[in-house]
């Protein structure tokens, strides 16, 4: 994508307003529905639409600014385009005038204009056409999302697809499944099925870019005494070793256990935050604390105290 | 066949009143009737350009019966120079 200010026309100090007015400006100009047959507005309207999507989030267009990102943005699943149906026969349902009101007879046409159009030319209806892209929306576990899955699918025309979701897919991703959209006529290719992932979230576990999260619980002689217990991570537990004298809310990191490895991006790390749980009333614990001297007596809210 | 609820789907955001009201107004023309709608692919694609142009474009519902009106009239044009131009092939071959 060039510039989505260029695009636009507007200058890099433009307001969200200014942003939002070039763009309707252009996109009642150049949509496709509103101009057929022209492939140059088509062409248009998906850059102006991209260079919006980018510049009217005010924190991607702050990225983009910064030179964080690109211009091109992630695939974006085209939707279905009205001018496709409205020039077939499915468009007499829209005909001005409520449905068929056809009042002409195509053997007039012949008559009138038998001779009129010299032969020879390329016969555009009967030129091969590719079919249309199909999308569709899937939900799928978190577990699945990060370590790959296959999922089946089942279309409103009643055929399934089996999805193959890739390691580390995330959410919002777009799944392009060749030729499995609408089929082509005169011999053109089928389109494609574009699927767009949804993750559902995850009990304990929660995804930060190639990083997991989870709050891990302790009992109280662990995070005192330290030592190993097993840990879940989303590709299988492991033992975990507690460090003596661990406090609730300190964090252990567990390296290559976030989000698998994917095109060249590093694994992830899982970072386990530890929470003590004291557990049900304990009788020995009461009487020991009730004896208990600390060695180093600590205040823990010492830090919300008003200073003087 | 497309039934309303999977329309619904098909159309994130649309709330049913504005369907509804779409329906009333003869913007979309479905069959079947009332509670047992049956959609076809060109109104599912209808709907989706009605909402881009309202929610995107901000043609408001005021104006936009007149944006339908020459629409159609300019699919129904380009439909008949379409046949017309079959017809003129099938004579000449």
């Amino acid at each position: 994508m060039d510039d989505p200010y260029k695009t636009l026309g507007v200058p890099k100090a433009a307001s969200q307003d200014d942003i939002r007015r070039a763009y309707r400006k252009l996109a009642k100009k150049h949509h496709p529905d509103l101009n057929p047959g022209n492939a140059k507005a088509e062409e248009v309207f998906k850059g102006v639409t991209a260079a919006n999507d980018l510049l009217s989030d005010p924190e991607r267009r702050a990225r983009f600014d910064r030179g964080e990102i690109a211009a091109s943005g992630q695939e974006q699943a085209p939707r279905s385009s009205y001018r496709d149906y409205a020039e077939g026969e499915a468009g007499q349902r829209y005909s001005h005038g409520g449905g068929g009101a056809q009042g002409w007879d195509t053997d007039d046409f012949a008559d009138i204009f038998g001779s009129a159009f010299g032969g020879g030319r390329g016969r555009a209806s009967d030129r091969p056409r590719r079919g249309q892209d199909e999308h569709y929306a899937l939900t799928t576990q978190f577990l699945g999302a990060i370590n790959g899955a296959t999922q089946r699918l089942t279309l409103p025309d009643g055929r399934t697809l089996n999805a193959k979701i890739p390691p580390a897919t995330a959410d919002g991703q777009v799944l392009r499944l060749r030729g499995q959209g609408s089929p082509g006529w005169n011999g053109g290719a089928a389109g494609d099925a574009l699927i767009e992932i949804h993750v559902a979230p995850h009990p304990f576990f929660t995804r930060h870019g190639q990083d997991v999260r989870m709050e891990l619980p302790i009992t109280v002689s662990e995070a005192v005494l330290g030592g190993p217990v097993e840990a879940p991570t989303p590709s299988g537990v492991v033992k975990v070793r507690i460090p003596p004298g661990s406090d609730s809310g300190s964090e252990l990191r567990l390296r290559g256990r976030g989000v698998p490895e994917h095109n060249g991006t590093p694994a992830g790390d899982l970072y386990a935050a530890l929470r003590v749980v004291i557990g049900p009333p304990d009788d020995a614990l009461k009487t020991f604390l009730e004896g208990w001297k600390p060695e180093h007596p600590v205040n823990p809210r010492q830090s919300m105290e008003p200073r003087p | 066949m497309i039934t309303i609820e999977v329309l619904l789907a098909r159309v994130p955001d649309l709330p049913l009143q504005d369907l509804e009201r779409w329906i009333s107004n003869d913007w979309v023309r479905p069959d079947g009737r009332a509670g047992d709608y049956a959609f076809g692919e060109i109104d599912v694609a209808r709907v989706q350009l009605i909402q881009e142009l309202r929610d995107r474009l901000e043609i408001n519902e005021t104006a936009l019966p007149v944006v339908l009106l020459l629409l159609d009239q300019l699919y129904d044009l380009r439909r008949r120079l379409r046949n017309l131009r079959e017809q003129a092939e099938a004579t000449n071959s």
